[in-house]
């Protein structure tokens, strides 16, 4: 068996591939899951590197949302000694961000992040203006406030907001925390529904049902994998929905201030190429996603009870009708 | 397989290893299927980051994640021995209480520990680099923790724990009670367990509600693997083995995900499916082998 093992490590250290062509930027990432936003993450992120003609190859990495692969994956990455490395979401980052700190050899190579909510809480960054050492990114902290405005343009006499989310998702945790000091300023009162899986869904929204003028879901995982339960919840109850993504639009939300994850990774390109020309990450801003589009979807404003206002429909860029 | 992914299967193998011990402790010698372990891994990680953050030593507070890591033990085993549900289930019961009780802990799922003082400051304050002070860290305390397990299982209360395990009947008989034998022997794999978390998490620079996912695959996977390749002949043997499966495990997880064979190469969903298959293998090549070895 010890032969076996030893004649088996062998072979698949032979096996692994160096990077080759030289006039390549070598990219590795880390993502923590496969996810549909994560994923479109990825993608965009690829796509802007396809689309000007940036010549890049990519060591893709996934942890399974597994915190212990994440940690290897980081290590990995070490060993790999990309010109970049990109990770996709918070515990990623985390892992990456602190493989950098203990890696005697990597500590200069710049350090993207995207996806990640909070930046500054996470640990990764100081100051969002000037993060300072080789790490910068792209985050995902969403527009609030430009989200209640359109609840409020949809929905002028808001009193009672119902929020849905998964405790355990420190992003949610982050974007709840945002909705509540909206709330203050806008004069409305939120109401939490915690969940921890998505099962929980439905329950969630059948209690905030009669103590609520509408329900918000922000960006969370647990509670966007079944929406479809807490819409049909809404439908029952004549209780307006109203998401923070815009793919949950197409499946029966009222409207949402579009966050799109293609377009985010795709800005997390945009400044890949800026520092492959020479910015340096840490004079570099974090940013926040840039294009944000309304999508509407009457036919379901119809049966949640909604008469969505002319001007609001007017100003949309994507209207589902019946 | 680059070298600093070696060290860093080295890293992970030392620090998750004594989580194996733990997983080790009820699986093989109690015989007591505990997926308590993927709650009381964060629980661990979750107390040290607490604690921490508020200013206390952090060699202090992988104390405090073990006594909270047995507390957790414990509640298991009170489910099964005193409420006769069964171990699998109590168990179960534990780990998803843990997830909201970590999330009180933490006040919210994630704490970071970038940047904060943890146990690895002391070797890297001797001049030696960061991903060289978690592997000889962590390795001296896995050792340490090995020797002490190794030890408590040659005194008469871890041989009543060994009996309680082989034959329940036999150690009733002989007056010891083996409801009591079962919550030591619980809770003191759990604090294992939550040690090795609370090492994890200031190694991995955040504590997270969701970083126990897997724990009970890994842990049961370093145990086999270390058995088939190892031996498990003796405790001392057996308990050494399961601290370097650990290390074992995680080496072939490096290999895994630096697999990439001319045209070939293995997408990061496949990682489940090795370790599964890992885990086969183990189970049956010493079956194989015997059936061999007789014609």
């Amino acid at each position: 068996m010890k032969k076996t093992v030893l004649t088996l490590s062998l072979l698949l250290m032979s096996a692994t591939l160096a990077f080759a062509q030289p006039g390549l930027h070598k990219i590795s990432v880390s993502q923590f899951v496969e996810h549909p936003a994560l994923d479109a993450v990825l993608k965009g992120f690829q796509d802007y590197m396809k689309e000007k003609n940036i010549p890049v190859t990519y060591s893709v990495h996934n942890a399974q949302a597994n915190m212990a692969t994440a940690g290897q994956i980081a290590n990995q990455i070490m060993g790999e000694e990309p010109d970049l490395i990109l990770a996709i979401a918070t515990p990623t980052a985390q892992t990456v961000a602190q493989a950098l700190k203990k890696s005697p050899h990597m500590g200069k190579t710049p350090f993207l992040f995207t996806a990640v909510t909070d930046p500054v809480r996470a640990g990764l960054v100081r100051n969002l203006e000037k993060p300072g050492g080789n790490i910068t990114g792209v985050s995902d902290l969403l527009p609030i406030d430009k989200h209640m405005e359109n609840l409020r343009r949809i929905l002028p006499n808001l009193k009672r907001l119902g929020v849905i989310y998964n405790s355990g998702e420190a992003n949610s945790k982050a974007t709840v925390g945002q909705i509540q000091r909206e709330g203050l300023r806008m004069g409305f009162e939120v109401t939490e529904a915690t969940v921890s899986k998505s099962s929980d869904v439905y329950q969630a929204a059948k209690s905030l049902v009669g103590r609520v003028d509408a329900i918000f879901v922000p960006t969370d995982n647990t509670v966007v994998s079944a929406l479809e339960s807490a819409i049909r919840v809404c439908v029952q109850n004549k209780t307006p929905f109203f998401c923070a993504d815009v793919d949950s639009v197409a499946r029966g939300a009222v409207a949402a201030t579009g966050f799109d994850y293609y377009k985010h990774g795709y800005q997390t390109g945009a400044m890949a190429e800026r520092i492959f020309n020479g910015a340096a990450p840490g004079d570099t801003p974090v940013e926040t996603q840039k294009a944000l589009e309304l999508h509407l979807n009457l036919r379901f404003a119809e049966q949640m009870g909604v008469t969505v206002p002319e001007e609001v429909i007017a100003s949309a860029d994507r209207i589902y009708r019946k | 397989m680059t070298i600093y992914a070696f060290i860093g299967a080295l890293e992970q193998g030392f620090a998750y290893g004594i989580m194996v011990l733990g997983v080790y402790l009820t699986f093989r010698v109690l015989d007591f299927p505990d997926l308590t372990v993927d709650g009381s891994l964060p629980l661990g990680a979750s107390v040290s980051a607490v604690a921490i953050t508020h200013g206390i030593n952090p060699f202090v507070s992988l104390l405090m994640a073990m006594a909270a890591g047995f507390l957790a033990g414990t509640v298991t085993a009170l489910l099964n021995t005193k409420l006769k549900i069964l171990h699998l289930l109590a168990s179960i019961l534990t780990m998803i209480a843990l997830y909201s009780v970590n999330i009180r802990i933490m006040d919210g799922p994630n704490i970071s520990l970038l940047g904060v003082a943890t146990v690895l400051d002391p070797v890297t304050a001797l001049g030696i680099p960061g991903n060289m002070a978690a592997p000889v860290m962590f390795g001296g305390i896995a050792l340490g923790v090995t020797v002490v397990i190794i030890w408590f299982l040659h005194t008469e209360l871890g041989l009543s724990v060994l009996a309680t395990g082989n034959n329940p009947q036999m150690i009733t008989s002989q007056g010891v009670n083996t409801h009591n034998i079962i919550i030591l022997g619980v809770g003191m794999s759990n604090s294992l367990v939550a040690l090795s978390g609370a090492l994890v998490a200031q190694n991995q620079g955040a504590s997270d509600a969701n970083m126990g996912v897997g724990t009970i695959v890994a842990g049961l996977a370093s145990v086999i693997v270390g058995e088939t390749v190892f031996g498990d002949r003796s405790i001392s043997r057996a308990c050494m083995a399961a601290l370097l499966g650990s290390v074992l495990y995680r080496i072939t997880i490096a290999l895994a995900l630096g697999m990439k064979w001319g045209k070939f190469s293995f997408t990061p969903s496949d990682l489940n499916l090795i370790t599964a298959l890992l885990v086969v293998a183990a189970l049956t090549v010493p079956r194989i082998k015997a059936r061999w070895n007789r014609r």
